[in-house]
């Protein structure tokens, strides 16, 4: 079942991912978007179903393929964490979350916070119309 | 049970298909999906990473990312915006004003 699920969500991710940029209408390459982040966001909201195994390797873009090879052999086992599937699931993904957000992650959701306000701030003064004064001074 | 190494490759597909929408369509807006597509990429990357060494850093780093998406979209919509007021296109090849 949790395969199927795999299987189905990384197939939808990956077409809706290639018809985004393939589409000419980007109306439709917006759709498109869509459908890859909701399905991106099931897919990772299924990681709790199972677990156990750990293979740790990093693949780059320009070996890509030589790399995954060789991932998908890994025995290597890399250092566990202090955040087991059962402890998380016994307050909740959520709650989890939230609470190492809220101590050891505090500065960098503060930092964020601050950066996202100078993106809108930016975003504004980026975007706005000009004003029909301006228009005149320019065209007298 | 589903591989980590699973998860790995289809996020690598994700991104070379971000990463292919870059540097081939010529429209901004979907330049910057693409750049969407290889974020999400990475997403999928750090939380398979986190599910499977048992430790939460990963998923936190993953909601700071997609914070940090919003930010860049509202930001690069806004410079499409600014963009298409003076030259009427959102075609990337007719932004050369920075090759001088």
């Amino acid at each position: 079942m949790v395969l199927f699920f795999f299987v189905y969500f990384s197939l939808v991710s990956i077409v809706a991912g290639v018809l985004t940029i393939a589409f000419r209408n980007p109306v439709h390459c917006g759709l498109a978007l869509l459908t890859l982040l909701l399905h991106v966001a099931l897919k990772t909201d299924q990681r709790y179903l199972h677990t156990r195994h750990a293979i740790v390797l990093f693949a780059t873009a320009g070996i890509c393929g030589e790399l995954l090879l060789l991932l998908l052999q890994s025995p290597f086992n890399g250092a566990k964490g202090d955040a087991p599937v059962i402890a998380v699931l016994k307050d909740g993904d959520s709650f989890a979350v939230g609470i190492k957000m809220f101590s050891d992650y505090l500065l960098p959701f503060e930092i964020v916070g601050v950066f996202l306000l100078g993106a809108i701030i930016g975003a504004i003064v980026l975007a706005k119309t000009p004003s029909s004064v301006d228009a005149e001074q320019e065209n007298p | 049970m589903v591989p980590l190494s699973a998860y790995v490759a289809v996020s690598a597909v994700l991104f070379a298909t971000g990463l292919i929408g870059v540097l081939i369509r010529r429209n901004f807006i979907i330049v910057l999906m693409s750049v969407e597509i290889m974020l999400n990429a990475a997403n999928i990357n750090l939380v398979a990473f986190s599910h499977y060494l048992e430790s939460m850093a990963g998923q936190i780093v993953a909601l700071f990312v997609i914070a940090i998406a919003a930010g860049e979209a509202a930001v690069g919509l806004a410079i499409i915006i600014v963009v298409f007021r003076g030259r009427l296109s959102t075609n990337v090849d007719e932004l050369n004003l920075l090759k001088w």
